[in-house]
């Protein structure tokens, strides 16, 4: 900003002053809204970790848990669900996990830590609807006459395979989230909260 | 008159093009330079003249901060798992568990009281100077609307925390409807809809709060700062400014309202806003007058508090209401006392056509107005005073409260109603021609 | 004549309150004493927990009072599973009701309801739990001298002891308790301080932020001053 005669100089810079000190206050004053909106101790509570009790959960069934108001998948899969993943390899769009949809522990083949064992949030990462399992295999399972088993999204027809992988070609654009969680022992698995965090 | 103003010309610039094509299309500078930087208001403003501005403040800061706190509050009377209402704990919720939600509590609750204090400063200094007097009755009658307002606005969330004093007031008040005669008691009912204060009355309550009333107000204010552009300021000396102008047709002793007003009152937006911090961060409660103890205590229908008195800021008219214990023509002393406590407020009104001095100014007039006005505010005060109090209450535990309170009240309404002939007969002193320092 | 009204506007400041007076005794200042505080949370926990919820605070707000996640869930979590649960009771209000004649309150604001014109919460809580003594018409066996005919019996008496009172309206100790009497009465002090505590959780900081609001503000209050007596010197 130039200083002309036209211009009183003094004025100007106390004016600057001015406005500036007004909206730093103005921005501090926006400080408590803003933060209000933010989740509140009794979202937090509600959202904090939950134990999960896997001890009853035979091979080739699934449970659900509800953490943070959404539900999270418990799959014990079966060693033939553990084969299918080989088949869908070539026909999901990230077959490796390279993008961040899972914790670094369970970025590997099976997308969980131990391979029977998957934890995965139900919410289709394309507008947020909760697939269905679809676990029987081939024709019978109603999806595709070469089914390999896995989840369809009743919305908009997103598939997964058994790890949560997303097929390609599909609305949804991410594998399903593997959210952060650790074992207590063999048969309790604690969801929200890993080692990190603890 | 905005559309004969001359239409914004770019200077080339980004910001000037923008402001052309707006200006085209809506009358941006015609508005600006009308209620702004060519309002021309007296340059003899004193202290007395910061309190309109800072109504307005606290009127925003009673909306953004009302904003938030519906995101987080509930008006429920059913009880939750911890066996207290949905309503008072939510309150709570907000004080506790909402990121700093409690600031945003304290920043109403405070706002609420100090936008009565503002508005009485913004009354009283109409009165010292006689800005009511002709052409200026209209906006003194918008400000009496805004008043009322202000005070529905109150009682109703007074209501929300779902206190016990929040209760009994909402109680006592909503029954004062049923002295009525012949309609009273249905309509006290219908009021509440049903047949104690409960979750019903707190939801109408509620929505009266947050949208009604502040709708209302928000006209009224609007038409309140219109009237008063229309005809301009009056000033401390109570003269006419627009009867000396210049050859550009600008009054000799008017500046322009920006930058010389904005620039004054930011000074004094900032002493209220420390005052206001003070309040806020070190005595939120001011002594148990802007948020009462037993408000701390969920609404409990079984059991009254042993003393129930108004928030401050209504006490004076709750005095009024108290003062009168004798029957008249025939209808008992409950309905004559609400009588007197809504006429307390609509007497205001008239004053526009009641005050006949010669003066307007208090620095003009002479002693009989001077001595009438003092006593009038102090007995205000007193019967303000007299409100927090329980009726058997002495000062000094000797000079009884009950006929003080009785004597101010009736004083109170000689002070309006006799003013046709005292205020005539006031000896006042020449005004001056142009306004004076 | 200006001297009167002055004396007149005064006036309300010098009417003194009246009706039967309430005295109630000082109770110490232990804002911000971690120790104290957690101190107080343990026999809140202790004795009062039992039968008083503190429904609006979560077990982990404790933090406030240098209490870790950990010592939290060990050693206060009797009530709840979590430490984001609300510190809430198991017994039912309406037992409540048949067993004391009334719920006990919930004791979460009771330091900011219990002010009144004789004095703060606080205060009223410091004399009250000091000021339980026999009385054999009561059936608790219990009176107290600032909540006459309390319905709650005295919980910590094992700690005070049994008071009486004597003919001249004095409490006198008839038989001393576990802890000695200034031993008591710090007790006290440190239970009373977790409630005040309890009633109010930011108040210790929204002191401090006054502190920077009201400099941050001096800070503007001089420039905004500056500007308009730069705006202003053209205005004559």
């Amino acid at each position: 900003m130039s200083c002309d005669e036209k211009v009183d100089c003094g004025r100007r810079r106390l004016l600057v002053a001015t406005a500036a000190a007004g909206g730093v206050a103005g921005v501090a004053a926006a400080v408590p809204f803003l933060a209000s909106m933010a989740p509140s101790e009794r979202a937090k509570s509600a959202g904090a970790p939950v134990e999960a009790d896997i001890s009853k959960l035979a091979p080739g069934q699934m449970m659900t848990v509800e953490w943070r108001g959404k539900p999270v998948w418990i799959i014990h899969r079966t060693k033939e669900m553990l084969d299918s993943l080989q088949k869908t390899d070539p026909l999901v769009s990230d077959p490796k996990s390279e993008r961040k949809q899972q914790p670094e522990y369970a970025q590997n083949e099976y997308r969980s830590i131990k391979p029977e064992y998957m934890v995965v949030v139900g919410i289709c990462t394309h507008l947020g609807c909760s697939p269905s399992e679809k676990f029987k295999t081939g024709a019978e399972s109603g999806v595709t006459p070469d089914w390999a088993g896995g989840f369809l999204c009743p919305c908009h027809g997103s598939t997964f395979d058994l790890a949560g992988r997303v097929y390609k070609s599909k609305p949804a654009p991410d594998n399903l989230e593997v959210p952060p969680h650790m074992y207590l022992g063999d048969a309790k698995i604690l969801i929200g909260e890993d080692k990190k965090g603890a | 008159m905005a559309s004969t103003a001359e239409k914004y010309k770019s200077d080339g610039s980004l910001a000037g093009n923008a402001l052309e094509w707006v200006d085209a299309r809506f009358p941006a500078m015609a508005l600006y330079k009308e209620h702004l930087s060519e309002y021309y208001a007296p340059k003899n403003f004193n202290f007395w003249y910061f309190f309109g501005s800072l109504a307005l403040l606290v009127l925003v800061n009673q909306i953004v901060t009302g904003i938030f706190l519906v995101m987080h509050y509930k008006p429920d009377a059913a009880l939750n798992a911890s066996g207290v209402p949905v309503a008072f704990a939510s309150v709570e919720y907000i004080m506790r568990d909402v990121p700093l939600g409690w600031i945003i509590r304290y920043m109403h609750s405070t706002g609420a009281s100090a936008f009565f204090v503002v508005v009485y400063l913004h009354m009283f200094r109409g009165m010292l100077y006689g800005s009511y007097r002709k052409p200026r009755e209209l906006i003194w009658l918008f400000g009496i609307g805004i008043f009322l307002c202000l005070m529905a606005e109150a009682f109703f969330g007074y209501l929300l925390p779902w206190g016990q004093m929040s209760f009994w007031g909402a109680q006592v008040i909503v029954n004062l409807f049923s002295a009525i005669p012949i309609v009273g008691p249905d309509l006290s009912v219908f009021i509440r809809g049903d047949f104690v204060v409960s979750d019903a009355t707190l939801n109408r309550f509620f929505s009266f709060h947050v949208i009604a009333i502040p709708l209302v107000l928000l006209g009224l204010v609007a038409a309140h700062l219109i009237a008063l552009h229309e005809v301009g300021s009056n000033n401390p000396d109570g003269v006419e400014i627009k009867k000396h102008k210049n050859e550009k047709g600008i009054p000799l002793d008017g500046i322009p309202f920006h930058p010389y007003y904005t620039v004054k009152d930011m000074v004094g937006v900032v002493v209220f806003l420390m005052v206001f911090t003070v309040v806020i961060c070190f005595m939120p409660e001011f002594g148990g007058y802007f948020l009462e103890w037993n408000n701390f205590i969920p609404a409990d229908p079984l059991k009254t508090p042993p003393h129930i008195a108004p928030v401050w800021y209504f006490t004076p008219f709750y005095s009024l209401l108290r003062a009168v214990t004798y029957p008249f023509l025939g209808i008992d002393a409950k309905f004559w006392g609400v009588v007197a406590m809504g006429g307390g407020v609509v007497i205001m009104a008239f004053l526009p056509w009641l005050d006949r001095s010669a003066a307007k100014s208090i620095r003009y007039r002479g002693k009989i107005y001077k001595t009438m006005l003092a006593i009038w505010v102090v007995g205000f005060m007193l019967l303000g005073f007299l409100g927090t109090k329980p009726p058997s209450y002495a000062f000094f535990g000797v000079i009884p409260g009950a006929p003080v309170a009785q004597i101010l009240s009736v004083y109170y309404f000689l002070y309006f109603i006799t003013m046709p002939w005292w205020s005539k007969a006031d000896k006042c002193k020449p005004e001056p021609e142009r306004v004076t320092g | 004549m200006k001297k009167l009204l002055f004396a007149l506007l005064l006036a309300p400041l010098f009417a003194w309150a009246n009706g039967p007076e309430l005295h109630l005794d000082k109770a110490p200042d232990k804002s911000g004493d971690m120790a104290a505080l957690q101190n107080g949370a343990k026999y809140f926990v202790n004795y009062c927990l039992g039968c008083h919820s503190a429904s609006y605070m979560r077990y982990n707000r404790l933090k406030d009072i240098g209490l870790s996640e950990e010592q939290i869930k060990d050693n206060l979590l009797f009530t709840a599973e979590k430490t984001g649960e609300l510190i809430r009771i198991g017994m039912q209000r309406e037992d409540a009701k048949v067993w004391f004649g009334a719920a006990p309150p919930d004791l979460t604001l009771i330091a900011r309801s219990r002010a009144s014109e004789f004095g703060t919460g606080p205060d009223w809580l410091y004399t009250y739990l000091r000021g339980f003594y026999r009385d054999a018409e009561r059936p608790s066996g219990w009176n107290n001298t600032v909540f006459a005919n309390v319905g709650m019996p005295h919980v910590l008496w094992e700690l005070q002891g049994e008071q009486v009172m004597g003919e001249n309206h004095e409490l006198t100790l008839a038989k001393p308790g576990k802890l000695k009497p200034e031993e008591y009465d710090a007790a006290v002090a440190d239970l009373v301080a977790f409630l005040k505590y309890m009633g109010e959780p930011v108040s210790e900081l929204r002191k401090t932020l006054g502190w920077i609001v009201l400099a941050a503000l001096a800070a503007l209050f001089v420039l905004t001053y500056a500007l308009k007596r730069e705006y202003w010197k053209d205005v004559h």
